[in-house]
């Protein structure tokens, strides 16, 4: 039941996608994001679609895994489509008793979802194509320049690295616990809300104890191993920027070109 | 009282094409009071069959009986057959929360709804049993040794008064003293309550002094189900699949090779003393 969300899960494949350097998907996300807000009417978002699926589809990604991700948000997308579909006052569609569905609110709440929907998908997209590792890398290079203004660029990416490794591994040792403390008779559904509340005690407490005992045992190998962050840090397999990357940055120009001229013409 | 296993596959990743098929076709009888070790290669559907064996997982096709009873039928009680059939985890010690030892002993006992006192009962005989001196009843569970803290999450599982007990590797990570108390503690408690155990191991060396049928698993399925000594006789083909016969076995073998008469069948050192010294004095 816990291994439904996706987040810092890669998935191995040979694609295009996957070779690309993560400067290149950082950015292309980033965009793709950004366009979302900026697209307003449908033809815009016909565009980003097309965007998203030509890239699953080179991804060779199987569309199961995007979707994954999606039961994390079921509830929040939920929530915002019923309260812009209700709330938004305009043009009268339908009335029902005091409940009145406008055309601005059916406008806002359809494109909500459809944005909500496209980048939980544009994010899994990338996290299923690059390594948390290398996607660390990429965000170490391109926040480099921060570096000036005294941010601690390494430490921070160090860090994000390190939690996105983690996920995973808490998540089976959370299921672990839970199995093992159900052959205790333990029940996590039942009951009320304080009820259930108390009923994470048994899992909560070994969980956070697990995770200090991983958080110590993997500082010491870094220090064991002489790690120091920071400057004059070399890597083994330093980002460089090949053909394939240029091409990419080209499609993307193009795609937040088209998505402006969406915007305006119509 | 017996746990039958009838025609138990279990699959992975439903029908994804990462799908493994962890169990295939496992049938098998657990009668009363047996003392039974499960051995097999890492990776080879021990942890998954023993999960299934007290209702955690659900097998993909087949059946579960305990008692005669399905055990997933729609109105089968499964915190019940928990209570009965007693899983002890891989690193139980990892499971442990309460502020000392005898609060989380009682831990299991409370979730079955007992009262109180029949509750403390129940915890201190469990602990007695796993042989922990009263001395570290109200010490915090981490302040404990690896040994102790192992025995605590047993005695966790013991309170609850388990007709089954099921232990997957109960010695992993304990130095060769703490192995051979915990499994000597347990070979008392099935000697003293006719309790049925079900001890998980990759090591046959472990398993070879105290059970009495053995049962091998390799990808997923049963190799072999027989007592000790009909089951190292296959030393060869045990090898194989990545696992060994004790090391007594390879020396009695090397010994007839080497025209000595012995007989190779015997499985603990002692009973091999015995018979190399019967030979040679007669």
């Amino acid at each position: 039941m816990l291994r439904d969300i996706t987040l810092g899960q890669y998935y191995q494949a040979d694609s295009v996608i996957h070779k690309l350097d993560p400067r290149v998907k950082l950015i292309a996300t980033i965009t793709f994001i950004i366009s979302l807000f900026i697209v307003q009417n449908f033809v815009g978002y016909i565009v980003a679609a097309l965007f998203l699926v030509l890239a699953i589809k080179l991804s060779k990604v199987p569309f199961r895994f995007m979707v994954k991700g999606m039961r994390a948000i079921v509830f929040l997308l939920m929530i915002t489509v019923v309260f812009n579909l209700f709330l938004t006052p305009g043009e009268a569609l339908i009335t029902v008793w005091k409940i009145t569905i406008t055309k601005e609110g059916l406008r806002t709440a359809v494109f909500m979802a459809i944005r909500l929907i496209f980048l939980i998908i544009g994010s899994s997209v990338m996290t299923l194509t690059t390594t948390p590792n290398s996607l660390t890398d990429g965000m170490e290079k391109l926040m480099n320049p921060l570096k000036k203004i005294r941010v601690p660029v390494h430490e921070v990416a160090m860090m994000m690295s390190i939690a996105l490794r983690f996920i995973p591994i808490l998540l089976e040792e959370t299921d672990k616990i839970m199995k093992a403390q159900i052959a205790r008779g333990a029940d996590f559904e039942s009951g009320n809300l304080i009820k259930k509340a108390k009923s994470l005690v048994p899992l909560l407490v070994p969980l956070f104890i697990s995770a200090f005992r991983r958080a110590n045992d993997l500082a010491m190998a870094m220090e064991a191993r002489c790690y120091r962050g920071g400057d004059h840090r070399t890597k083994m397999k330093p980002l460089k920027y090949k053909r394939r990357d240029a091409a990419a940055y080209g499609m993307l120009v193009c795609y937040f070109a088209l998505c402006i001229v969406a915007n305006i013409i119509i | 009282m017996s746990l039958i296993l009838d025609h138990v596959n279990y699959v992975y990743g439903g029908d994804t094409e990462l799908a493994v098929r962890a169990l295939k076709d496992i049938n098998l009888v657990i009668p009363d009071g047996q003392f039974i070790g499960l051995i097999g290669h890492t990776g080879s559907g021990k942890s998954t069959l023993v999960q299934h064996l007290n209702g955690l997982m659900k097998p993909t096709s087949g059946s579960i009986f305990f008692n005669g009873e399905d055990v997933h039928d729609e109105d089968y009680d499964k915190k019940k057959l928990r209570s009965k059939v007693g899983l002890v985890f891989q690193y139980p010690e990892h499971q442990l929360f309460e502020i000392d030892v005898f609060s989380d002993v009682c831990y299991g006992p409370k979730n079955l709804g007992l009262e109180q006192k029949e509750v403390e009962l129940r915890a201190y005989a469990a602990l007695k049993q796993v042989g922990l001196e009263d001395e570290f009843f109200y010490q915090s569970p981490f302040d404990l040794s690896g040994g102790q803290k192992r025995r605590v999450a047993i005695a966790g599982v013991l309170a609850m008064k388990p007709d089954i007990l099921i232990l997957d590797e109960p010695t992993a990570g304990l130095d060769p003293k703490g192995r051979d108390e915990i499994l000597d503690q347990i070979a008392k408690l099935h000697k003293e309550t006719g309790i049925t155990v079900i001890l998980v191991s990759h090591s046959m060396e472990d398993v070879a002094k105290y059970v009495e049928r053995i049962i091998v698993m390799n990808k997923g399925a049963v190799l072999y189900d027989d007592v000790p000594k009909e089951v190292f006789k296959h030393y060869k083909e045990l090898e194989q699949v990545g696992l060994a016969a004790p090391q007594v076995t390879y020396i009695m073998q090397a010994l007839k090779e080497k025209g000595l008469p012995v007989n190779t069948e015997v499985t603990t050192i002692p009973e091999a003393k015995d018979e190399i010294l019967r030979v040679l004095l007669s």
